[in-house]
């Protein structure tokens, strides 16, 4: 751009003009997308997600794996803030066992005479935390003073463990194998996308008709199928890497879309030509300019497949296909809240459904405004 | 015109060979052979399998033979129109699927057809009234659609039904239809129980057609020939669905490709929970018995249909666009 004559010029170019001119993408990409709050909130609500699930054995409150049958089907326990003369001390009610003469089964019931205070960093079962430090540090916890009292806040499962405890672990596993997932899925996605933008011809129809074949089978019965053929000997660590791969093995088509399509758009453009004529190797073109250009793309790509990540694994081990107990996810949770049966005794089951929604609409929620904003000078 | 036919069928081909392929290793998959599933089975239930007896088993499915010879062999009398005998039914996996097949059809395409009825209008509605409240409602509920999970909105409604109307939302026959004969009863009981599934197979692939719908209508409004209809006295109504809807309905066709195999897909899952007789819940119980004569089966005849169904929209597509029969694209 040639400038005009300079006095013309000055008046016209005001100071938030040329502050937008001399932005660089990332700036500009910022700030269309601070202008989507929807967007942002999500963008808020899934760091502090992520931060729960990094700190999940923190916040749990007893030990996920513990189980105790006479503790079955504990409703949640409301917590009481103020004690009687007003001041703010929170609380439950303890929880009395008592033996039920008909059924002789031990049956708990909370007990208004008798309080519980909470107290915060209380002691509780041990675990690192951060993968670094021994600690036995919660979050939250009962200023105790038996070892038989235990905090519900959400209630306990069939086998009597604490369904906040599992739901906090359970949200670290389901968040991260989404994160692994859509990794795998983002390196096929690029590679094939890549080369199909790059070389044309037969590489770009072979890939684009292999897309367009896993693209018209119905996933799920091929998930079922796949998953089913693990191994029940298998540990956890194995099944959870196992599934990540399934999972990513047909997830990586939306993104090797988007790749290609930017490839073939920026193709053309003047500046790569330019980079060519100037003599640059072929990677230095796709990575020091053309990739930069369409990063943001890809995150936005990212973060809509993210959730139909969760949403796989989710569905996957609902139906008992996916991670297995003793590994704890969320569709592993749902599990338990499957038949109508279970739902009518201990409907706080479906509570696990909510964190789910939560995160799967705020990531096609940030999804949207990157999507918005990966393109900042429409 | 000949040639965009030709060239779908081909892919249509060549995703149903592939089909097939992932299919029989499904069946492969599980460590062992089908022979020795069988003997364990027999022997289960008490009978003994002589080794000549299993050796000629195994000849006979060719199992003695290389892995594409034995793909071969399978492949030819699937398409003779035998799939083999399920382990668990101790019957012709044929036999044992039945009906499932043709009512999990019925409900994927009763749910396109709700997901469409429900998207069309809402996304002319909202691309009239762009910025409306009611735009940004449907908007919302919308993506809760998307990102509800539909097994979980399944299990959700089950739950409120179950809780607040005392109703036992589940099935797709009445009790006393349930083993009866096809009859105008049946198929009338049938279509009062199928709104239900198919609404909640429906509204997890309306969110996307919404928007989809909306913003090509909303490309549509802004060019002149809106203008001048509208300067021309036109009725307002008119103008719109006389052009600009129709223009916006092409790509709105397309996606029947995408949304049959998500949608088959999703009744698997809800099938589960909502215990209705599709092939989901006899696919779940195979997988988890290694039967997999009959999961393999299941996978490639859901997976043939949706193929067909693409191609069939295909040619949808192709009679309501002209630009496809001229071979402008596509």
């Amino acid at each position: 751009m040639s400038a005009p004559t300079v006095e013309a010029a000055v008046p016209l170019v005001t100071a938030a003009e040329e502050k937008v001119a001399a932005a660089t993408q990332l700036q500009l990409t910022w700030w269309r997308f601070r202008k989507h709050k929807l967007a942002l909130a999500s963008g808020v609500v899934i760091i502090l997600f992520y931060l729960g699930a990094l700190l999940a054995d923190f916040l749990a409150v007893t030990n996920p794996h513990t189980t105790e049958a006479a503790r079955s089907y504990i409703p949640p326990q409301a917590i009481h803030w103020f004690d009687e003369d007003g001041s703010f001390k929170p609380h439950v009610y303890a929880l009395k066992g008592r033996r039920d003469m008909r059924t002789f089964k031990l049956v708990y019931a909370p007990d208004p005479a008798d309080k519980r205070y909470l107290t915060l960093f209380a002691e509780g079962y041990s675990y690192t935390l951060l993968g670094v430090f021994e600690t036995n540090r919660h979050l939250l916890g009962l200023d105790r003073d038996k070892p038989e009292d235990a905090l519900f806040l959400l209630g306990t499962d069939q086998l009597g463990r604490d369904l906040w405890s599992r739901l906090m672990l359970a949200t670290r596993t389901s968040l991260t194998i989404g994160l692994i997932g859509v990794t795998l899925s983002l390196f096929l996605g690029v590679l094939l996308g890549g080369l199909s933008g790059l070389y044309g011809g037969v590489v770009d129809t072979v890939i684009q008709r292999v897309i367009e074949i896993l693209r018209s089978i119905p996933t799920i019965p091929l998930w079922m199928g796949l998953a089913a053929a693990l191994p029940n000997t298998w540990s956890v660590t194995e099944v959870y890497i196992a599934i990540t791969v399934i999972i990513s093995l047909i997830g990586w088509t939306e993104l090797a879309r988007v790749v290609r399509g930017r490839f073939l758009a920026l193709r053309e453009e003047d500046f790569v030509t330019a980079a060519e004529l100037a003599g640059a190797s072929r990677l230095r073109i796709i990575f020091r300019h053309m990739v930069p250009s369409f990063l943001s793309h890809i995150i936005a790509a990212i973060s809509l497949a993210l959730p139909a990540m969760i949403i796989s694994e989710t569905t996957l081990s609902f139906l008992g296909l996916g991670l297995r107990p003793p590994a704890i996810s969320w569709g592993v949770l749902l599990q338990d809240a499957q038949n109508i049966q279970a739902l009518g005794i201990a409907p706080w089951l479906l509570i696990v459904a909510v964190p789910v929604i939560i995160v799967i609409l705020a990531f096609n929620f940030l999804g949207d405004g990157l999507r918005d904003a990966a393109d900042p000078y429409g | 015109m000949v040639t965009y036919i030709l060239q779908r069928l081909a892919l249509a081909f060549l995703t149903v060979w592939a089909i097939s392929v992932v299919s029989f290793v499904i069946i492969q998959l599980p460590p062992g052979d089908f022979v020795d599933t069988y003997i364990t089975n027999l022997s289960a239930s008490g009978s003994a399998v002589r080794a000549e007896e299993a050796q000629a088993l195994r000849q006979q499915y060719g199992l003695d033979q290389p892995i594409w010879v034995q793909y071969w062999k399978w492949i030819v009398r699937v398409v003779r129109g035998d799939f083999g005998m399920s382990m668990e039914w101790g019957r012709p996996v044929i036999e044992v699927i039945g009906d499932r097949l043709w009512l999990t059809i019925v409900i994927s395409i009763a749910a396109i057809i709700v997901t469409w009825g429900i998207a069309l209008p809402i996304g002319i509605y909202s691309a009239v009234r762009q910025y409306s409240i009611a735009d940004y409602i449907f908007t919302f509920v919308g993506f809760v659609g998307l990102a509800v999970p539909n097994f979980l909105l399944a299990l959700i409604i089950m739950y409120f039904g179950f809780k607040l109307f005392d109703l036992n939302i589940g099935g797709l026959f009445s009790a006393e239809y349930q083993l009866a004969p096809w009859s105008w009863g049946k198929v009338w009981d049938l279509l009062k129980h199928l709104p239900l599934p198919a609404f909640i197979l429906a509204l997890a692939g309306t969110a996307q057609l919404i928007r989809i719908m909306r913003a090509n209508l909303l490309d549509e409004l802004r060019r002149p020939y809106v203008t001048t209809a509208r300067a021309r006295g036109l009725a307002e109504w008119r103008v719109i669905t006389k052009y600009p809807v129709r223009a916006a309905l092409n790509p709105f066709a397309s996606t029947i490709g995408y949304l049959l195999p998500f949608v088959v897909s999703g009744s698997i899952v809800v099938s589960l929970v909502l215990s209705l007789p599709t092939v989901g819940p006899l696919l779940l119980r195979s997988l988890i018995a290694q039967d997999m004569f009959l999961a393999g089966t299941i996978v490639l005849l859901l997976g043939v249909l949706t193929v067909i169904g693409t191609f069939i929209s295909d040619l949808i597509l192709m009679w309501i666009d002209p630009r496809i029969r001229a071979g402008m694209h596509g």
